[in-house]
């Protein structure tokens, strides 16, 4: 019996890449995000939109633009750095700070929605739940996420969703904004192959 | 990452811009309304102190407390180091203990650098001896960054007893890495020879402070250490003041932009006059507040990830 050789076995498969959704599926899930943060938050008075970094801080800025097209209303932005919130710190190499800036007129009293790309675990925004609580006290704290993968391993759900991906955990998803990666895309990278 | 930080030497420029810009963020948890981060929960700093010391001292323990981490203040005074207990074995006593961080000040130049081979935890050195005091450098660098707006270019004179002065050989060193072009200022009797070269290529030395106040950026004043001073290093206090002590004529020959730093404490009237102390071009009490930033930067840098 001989045993298989390098030449003989399979070549490792590739990892699959899948578009879902492309730049002009991003701008209208933005656009459809804007609305309903509209038709939810009954025009979007007393709201302050705080993403998380790095592709959440760019996401509150176009939501808040598109919602200001659609209505005129201007929202508060801001960014919440939650690096020294994270539960795993002690599992890796120290993590750069970044920076946290709130809008002037505070989060005391607003309601804040706070803005990421992906939802998974929900341990990012546990970690932003914490760091709120320390920065002062809103009224109500709601989430918008672009993509949600699913695999929650805390009692969190988003309360807008760009698009529900049902993943499986090996899967990767991966979002590219124009601000930060030059393009707007959402990619599923397929199962790694096996070495 | 580095495990200890026990020179102004041990920061390359990436390392201590990092340091820098972390500090910027830990200085907006001072406007907050819980000025605490948990960053460090869980984790035990000692602050080992066997010399005097009020700012250095508060300053670690107050950054070490805003990001949660447990601070045990041990000062050789009242302690078992009076019965004559050795360092080597307080060291081994703090490693039994679980401490993660010993901030350790020491009159011994070099006792830092010992205590890190000793010990599993990291080290920050809080001041040793007449060697180096690394987080005053990095506090000093982000003073002048925050009011100058870059460290790069920037000509600093520093003035006074730099033979003795650890603040001095740290800022050197720090200063130099990060571009910045330093002149050491003083007697000739306190400016050891060939200090320059052997700290840092491209330092000047130069004895007259009236020709270096028109062109620089920053004078750093140190202090006059009395307590240092064994021997004549110059005639009398009065003569020290006259040449070397920073009064408001002498302020004004600094350029429109120029900022007048000290590490504390001051000799009132000696190194420097009460009226250049409490000018607006006076950083020090900017300085303390951003020392307790700088230390919260270097005690997360050091003891936020799993870097052992």
């Amino acid at each position: 019996m001989a045993y298989p050789t390098a030449a003989q076995s399979p070549p490792p498969r590739q990892p699959s890449v899948k578009v879902i959704l492309t730049s002009a599926d991003v701008q209208r899930v933005v656009d459809r995000i804007a609305h309903q943060i509209l038709e939810k938050t009954q025009g979007a008075a007393d709201t302050v939109l705080l993403g998380v970094p790095t592709r959440g801080a760019p996401l509150a800025g176009r939501l808040a633009a598109r919602i200001s097209a659609f209505e005129g209303i201007s929202v508060p932005v801001g960014v919440l750095d939650i690096t020294l919130y994270r539960d795993d710190l002690r599992r890796h190499a120290t993590r750069a700070v970044g920076p946290t800036q709130l809008p002037p007129g505070g989060i005391d009293g607003m309601r804040v929605i706070l803005v990421d790309d992906v939802l998974f675990s929900g341990r990012t925004v546990r970690a932003a739940l914490d760091a709120l609580g320390d920065l002062g006290r809103p009224a109500m704290v709601q989430l918008a996420v672009l993509v949600d993968r699913g695999h929650r391993q805390l009692p969190i759900r988003a309360d807008y969703v760009g698009k529900n991906i049902p993943t499986a955990l090996a899967e990767n998803v991966k979002v590219t904004l124009a601000e930060t990666d030059g393009v707007d895309e959402v990619r599923l990278y397929g199962e790694e192959p096996a070495r | 990452m580095i495990r200890h930080l026990l020179s102004g030497a041990d920061l390359d420029a990436d390392t201590a811009t990092q340091i820098l810009d972390t500090a910027a963020e830990m200085a907006a948890v001072a406007g907050r309304e819980v000025k605490k981060l948990p960053a460090l929960r869980g984790r035990t700093v000692v602050n080992l102190f066997y010399e005097d010391s009020t700012r250095t001292r508060i300053s670690f323990e107050a950054a070490a407390k805003r990001l949660s981490a447990d601070v045990i203040n041990f000062s050789a005074k009242g302690s078992s180091v009076a019965k004559g207990e050795s360092l080597k074995d307080t060291a081994l006593t703090l490693q039994a203990m679980g401490a993660d961080a010993v901030v350790v000040r020491h009159p011994a130049s070099g006792a830092p650098h010992r205590l890190a081979d000793w010990v599993d935890g990291s080290v920050v050195n809080a001041g040793d001896g007449t060697h180096e005091h690394p987080t005053q450098a990095l506090l000093d660098a982000y003073t002048m960054r925050s009011r100058l707006g870059r460290l790069a270019g920037l000509s600093v004179a520093v003035v006074g007893d730099v033979l003795h002065s650890r603040v001095a050989r740290s800022n050197v060193l720090l200063l130099s890495t990060l571009g910045a072009k330093v002149t050491l200022v003083g007697p000739p009797t306190l400016i050891p020879v060939d200090i320059a070269a052997a700290l840092a290529p491209g330092t000047d030395v130069c004895y007259d402070l009236d020709a270096v106040l028109p062109s620089s950026d920053v004078v750093m004043m140190l202090r006059v250490q009395r307590e240092r001073m064994n021997d004549s290093y110059f005639p009398s206090a009065r003569e020290y003041a006259r040449r070397y002590g920073l009064d408001g004529p002498r302020m004004n020959r600094l350029p429109e932009h120029a900022i007048v730093m000290h590490p504390g404490p001051m000799n009132r009237g000696m190194e420097i006059t009460p009226e250049v102390a409490d000018s607006s071009r006076s950083t020090i009490v900017e300085q303390v507040a951003n020392g307790v930033s700088v230390r919260m930067a270097v005690l997360y840098l050091l003891l936020g990830g799993n870097n052992r």
